[in-house]
């Protein structure tokens, strides 16, 4: 099958890391702070390198927008087997209102730009838990959409894609081309090895602007203030049931 | 939680040029904000984007594979051969061995990044793994074509695991004067004798040997690989250790042990250069296992300081807990850099990089104790517990000040400061 798999990988804040707010209460300290790739965007490449391995699909290209940093996500998406990279320049404020409306449109296009078959991405990014890109991707090209994918098969024309959704498991059947979602138990996401590290570094990064791919980034979203979530409050001990009742009732929650 | 530490060492270095410090750490925060100033004892500052790829990865599986269960191994005692082997999978089974007999082919300094990050996983693992690429390194160097395409590969994969055997219950230190024989009957030599401290002796399959072959003194050395199963090939009781539980220690016992001669390596006469050489790197690699541990121990510490409160304030206002903190991560960034500036003067077979390698191992060692063992000081009672991890650290990296090259020897002391060129006693050149 001569198909073609887009992954979208997200520079975020590693996972480990504590995050802090700006003094400023604009966003989050993210200078000198320890960034990695998204861990459903590791899923995202896990599955789509698998599909190769299986000779289902031809081509992986990992793609990332952001600042010359977003470079060092790509790299990880090669050093796991993916074939090339593209990377969309996106800096300065530009950056900073980039948000999934925006990926979405530049996913779109360039879906249309490299032929591609199937896009895969994470289903939600760790620093905003949007959870819309794949979404936003699929409305866009008015493509079918398989989201909280755990499972992924391929089947000629078609992808059956099983999404945890709350009632449980649902199996849907779309027709390729078509985007998927990964949610946590897709894959167990491999470590890069060293050869595959250094047989990356020949690996292609292409740069693209979004002008050039006709996107247009404008923000309509403001994000006036960001605080850190409330420190939790001590409980009170009641002794009686009645005395339970009066003070739910006191506090509005009755 | 990089902004606490930061801060302090902003305060600490404005101290020190004798400018006044504001006591508001919000002001101090502010301008750390502005300058983006990293972690100071950031491990990949400076390092190419593929040392930083490769350091991620090691990084990745030392937090997820190895630190969830090195209390366990140590509690246990357990060698954990699988979790080596996964790591062989993604290269770290002959990290400096060529490519063609199955090794990664990297240089030392990345040798050094990769076991400084697996050694936050666990350290005395991550110890045994540099003195098993160390054995496959060797016979890589010196072995024949035959020799290097019949055990290099699975030693590569981790499918069999090497131990070094140079040290014997008479001979540490004065590691030429060793006494275990090997005389030649026909096509194979008759090995008697034993070997003392043998990491992984017992459980592992490949033990590089340095014997006798000849006359008295370095040149009658030479190196031997022996399989296990071989006749007359024995150990002793697996020995009871303070630290480096999870990787067995015994006694090496030859009894008329018959090994080939074509399992030796190179010439005879050559065994004593081959070991020492062996040991350069090696230096490298244990002094990095050092950093490692030192650098997990940095990092505990001052997440504990900004935790724990005494006097109704946490430990970080404690002015001589914030310059103990600097100190620590000076010490351990110059240790990184002594031994990483060795790594690169090995790699490109510098006149220097013997002296380097020693001078590497004594600092890096020494200090780093230093700093886990100040860490475990900071925990209070609570670091003298197992249930805390500071514990291991200092107990597993003990012993990196001892092995590879005793720094008390007289010899070792009075070599270094005189002429550039000299060679430490442990490492004389043949």
């Amino acid at each position: 099958m001569s198909a073609r798999v887009l992954v979208g990988v997200k520079r975020v804040i590693d996972y480990a890391v504590k995050i802090r707010v700006k003094p400023d209460n604009t966003g989050v300290v993210t200078d000198g702070v320890k960034h990695s790739m998204n861990p459903f965007c590791e899923i995202a490449v896990e599955e789509a390198v698998k599909l190769k391995e299986k000779k289902l699909i031809k081509e992986v290209v990992a793609v990332s927008c952001g600042p010359q940093q977003a470079q060092e996500t790509i790299r990880t998406a090669l050093a796991m087997g993916a074939d090339r990279g593209i990377h969309v320049e996106v800096s300065g404020k530009d950056y900073d209102n980039l948000g999934p409306l925006q990926v979405s449109k530049i996913l779109a296009a360039l879906a249309k730009k490299e032929e591609t078959s199937l896009i895969i991405l994470g289903k939600q990014a760790i620093d905003d838990d949007c959870n819309q890109t794949g979404q936003m991707t699929a409305a866009l090209l008015d493509w079918p959409q398989g989201t909280f994918a755990s499972e992924v098969v391929l089947e000629g024309d078609k992808v059956k894609v099983i999404r945890e959704i709350d009632g449980g498991l649902e199996t849907v059947r779309l027709k390729m081309p078509a985007v998927i979602t990964a949610d946590l138990r897709l894959n167990t996401p491999r470590y890069a090895t060293l050869p595959n590290i250094m047989k990356a570094k020949k690996k292609k990064i292409d740069v693209v602007k979004p002008g050039e791919l006709g996107v247009d980034l404008t923000s309509h979203l403001e994000v006036l203030r960001v605080d850190e979530p409330p420190q939790r409050q001590a409980g009170m001990k009641v002794e009686t049931v009645e005395e339970l009742i009066s003070r739910l009732k006191e506090a509005g929650r009755m | 939680m990089f902004d606490m530490s930061s801060s302090s060492f902003m305060a600490l270095m404005a101290l020190v040029r004798g400018v006044l410090v504001s006591k508001s750490f919000r002001l101090i925060f502010n301008r750390v904000q502005k300058r983006g100033v990293t972690s100071c004892i950031d491990a990949s500052a400076g390092l190419t984007d593929e040392q930083k790829e490769f350091q991620k990865v090691a990084f990745d599986f030392a937090a997820n594979e190895m630190a969830p269960h090195r209390a366990e191994w140590d509690e246990k005692e357990i060698f954990p051969v699988e979790t080596m082997r996964r790591a062989a999978q993604l290269g770290f089974g002959g990290i400096y061995v060529q490519p063609d007999v199955g090794g990664s082919g990297l240089s030392r300094l990345d040798t050094s990044i990769i076991f400084e990050a697996l050694s936050t996983g666990c350290t005395s693992t991550t110890a045994y793994m540099s003195i098993h690429n160390m054995c496959a390194w060797m016979i890589d160097t010196f072995g024949s074509a035959e020799q290097r395409h019949k055990f290099c590969p699975e030693l590569c994969t981790m499918d069999k695991f090497a131990s070094y055997c140079l040290t014997e219950p008479g001979s540490g230190s004065d590691a030429a004067s060793l006494l275990t024989s090997a005389k030649l009957m026909g096509d194979h030599y008759i090995l008697n004798g034993s070997k003392a401290f043998i990491s992984g002796g017992g459980d592992t399959d490949v033990y590089v040997v340095m014997c006798r072959t000849g006359g008295k003194g370095a040149k009658g050395i030479s190196c031997l690989v022996v399989e296990k199963g071989t006749p007359g090939l024995g150990f002793g009781k697996k020995e009871k250790k303070v630290g480096w539980n999870s990787q067995p220690t015994r006694a090496v016992i030859f009894e008329d042990c018959a090994v080939p001669v074509a399992n030796r390596l190179g010439h005879e006469g050559q065994g004593f250069s081959i070991a020492m050489k062996g040991l350069n790197g090696g230096r490298i690699n244990i002094a990095s296992c050092s950093l490692g541990a030192a650098h997990a121990c940095v990092e505990l510490a001052r997440d504990h300081l900004t935790v724990r409160k005494q006097f109704g304030e946490t430990l970080s206002s404690n002015q001589f807990l914030q310059f103990r903190l600097a100190e620590m991560a000076t010490r351990l960034v110059a240790s990184r850099l002594l031994v990483r500036q060795a790594a690169v003067a090995l790699q490109e077979d510098r006149d220097d990089a013997v002296s380097l390698c020693s001078m590497a191992k004594l600092f890096a060692t020494d200090e780093c104790f230093t700093i886990c063992n100040q860490a475990l000081q900071m925990f209070g009672g609570y670091g003298y517990l197992k249930d805390y991890p500071v514990q291991q650290f200092v107990r597993d990296i003990r012993v990196h000040q001892i092995l590879e090259g005793k720094p008390n020897t007289n010899s070792y002391r009075n070599s270094v400061p005189h002429s550039a060129d000299s060679c430490l006693h442990n490492s004389s050149c043949l």
